[in-house]
């Protein structure tokens, strides 16, 4: 049971929160080519280790978070409001 | 090595059981061979074997990081089926299915194939006719598909409250020739053909590293030394990311996490498999008497193999909805399997962008009943240097191209297939 810690909630259990998917993907510019939309919703590095991935608080405010989780321990180390910087440890 | 039969287990018991050897030699690595095939599960022994049956190529080394039988071969429910909407889906499990019906005899190993019957129930018009143009679909592409009405669903699964209040059975997709079989029987039958066929299977090495020259592969690091070929096959599910980074690239592959359960034996109560309609729940009953049953994913990325309550909690709810009997039971043992889930939910048999590396990889949860199927194109596209028609669609270049192989139709989310 992952508990998240949401920056306008508190923590909260992850029955209020659902996935959705990695945040470390831009979407292209509306000029960029089909190549770089392929990319972008395809191509995954898919880390068996920390990764920072789009949380969604649905059952709360239902805001949008990054969240910096472990993909084997799954632990929890950082939350944080969609437009801020999480940093991947040792990367 | 001599073969198993009825009639040796007659000797061997009269013998006090002393002549019995393993099913499979502990081979050293070789400096070099004409494939290398990663991963000892399911898939890459059947790949092995099919490259040295079929094929006439038995210079192979299977490695292993583990022991065989450990990864997602151990892991699963059992299921097989062919009960596909897409033509390049159902065709291809169908093959895998035929495959599986002299899986027995081509493999001189009983892998227990029980052909008991898979059922979707369905619970509204909308389903139904969702039903019905998957079974029409099969049906078209020569598999053998029948429509149940509740009486018929209550005849073949008496345990079923088909008149359910919130959820009412309104019938069910039935594949007679669908069912289960042995899941270790099935790494130790192929293990078991490979090994006898000569090919060298080597657990505890775990691939560290991809040889990769001018693009083109040339062999893999380990942790027992560098084994150089001309050829290699990933059979990774679960990890097939890891190892393609260390090829340089990346693929289209979320690794999930999925849960399955097993419960105290029983006398017979369900005699074929059923998957509800209305949740996540599927269930059927192993030759112990267990009552084994999954549900989805967990919902988030992970290589932990180890799942969380909340959909352990679903998987029971929506089984004591389609059988309320159930409610009585007590859960034995559940475990986790590593998935790779792709953005469509259908898999990869295909070449990659490093010359003369091959992947069978993004299974989502639906590996088991492919094993042979997946082994056989997977051993045909690296004999050939080019893939087989059955898994002619499944490249990683589907996406690119527009021509995504969605059975679900969920769009491009890997944890909604």
């Amino acid at each position: 049971m992952l508990r998240i810690t949401c920056p306008h909630c508190g923590a909260r259990d992850e029955l209020e929160f659902s996935y959705r998917g990695d945040a470390t993907v831009t979407r292209p510019g509306p000029d960029a080519d089909a190549g770089a939309f392929h990319d972008y919703l395809y191509l995954r590095r898919n880390p068996r280790g920390w990764q920072v991935e789009w949380w969604q608080h649905n059952g709360g405010c239902r805001a949008f978070l990054k969240v910096l989780r472990h993909t084997v321990t799954h632990e929890v180390r950082a939350v944080a409001a969609a437009t801020e910087t999480l940093e991947v440890p040792g990367a | 090595m001599a073969g198993y039969s009825g009639f040796r287990v007659l000797t061997e018991g009269l013998r006090g059981n002393t002549g019995w050897k393993p099913a499979w030699r502990k081979a050293t690595p070789k400096p070099a061979y004409d494939v290398i095939v990663v991963g000892g599960g399911g898939h890459g022994l059947a790949t092995a074997f099919y490259l040295a049956s079929v094929h006439g190529i038995a210079n192979v080394a299977v490695l292993e990081r583990g022991l065989i039988g450990q990864g997602n071969t151990g892991r699963n429910t059992t299921i097989v089926r062919s009960n596909y909407l897409l033509p390049e889906n159902n065709n291809f499990y169908e093959h895998s299915l035929k495959l599986w019906e002299g899986l027995e005899q081509s493999l001189n190993y009983n892998v227990m194939m029980s052909q008991r019957g898979v059922i979707n129930l369905f619970h509204s018009d909308a389903q139904k006719h969702a039903a019905l143009r998957r079974g029409n679909s099969m049906r078209l592409n020569g598999i053998d598909a029948e429509i149940l009405d509740p009486a018929g669903v209550k005849a073949m699964c008496p345990i079923i409250d088909v008149d359910n209040g919130r959820y009412p059975v309104l019938g069910g997709l039935l594949q007679r020739r669908g069912g289960t079989a042995r899941h270790d029987a099935v790494a130790w039958g192929f293990a078991h053909a490979a090994d006898a066929r000569g090919v060298d299977i080597i657990e505890q090495c775990e691939v560290t590293g991809m040889i990769v020259e001018g693009g083109a592969i040339r062999g893999v690091r380990t942790t027992r030394g560098e084994i150089r070929a001309p050829k290699v096959g990933l059979a990774v599910a679960g990890s097939t990311s890891t190892l393609t980074a260390m090829a340089g690239f990346d693929v289209p592959i979320e690794t999930h996490l999925l849960q399955a359960f097993v419960s105290e034996g029983l006398k017979p109560l369900i005699d074929c498999v059923v998957t509800f309609g209305a949740g996540h729940f599927y269930v059927s009953q192993s030759d112990k008497g267990g009552l084994v049953y999954g549900g989805g994913l967990d919902g988030y990325p992970s290589y932990g193999q180890r799942g969380t309550l909340p959909t352990a909690e679903h998987v029971y709810a929506a089984g004591i909805s389609m059988i309320p009997a159930l409610g009585r039971l007590r859960g034995l043992r559940s475990w986790a399997g590593v998935m790779d889930m792709t953005p469509d939910g259908s898999h990869y048999i295909c070449k990659t962008p490093v010359h003369g590396l091959y992947m069978t990889a993004g299974w989502c949860y639906g590996g088991f009943k492919a094993t042979p199927g997946s082994g056989w194109c997977h051993a045909w596209t690296i004999a050939k240097d080019e893939p087989h028609r059955l898994n002619a669609a499944h490249t990683l270049d589907r996406f690119r191209e527009g021509r995504m192989l969605d059975e679900r139709g969920n769009g491009p989310y890997f944890w909604a297939h």
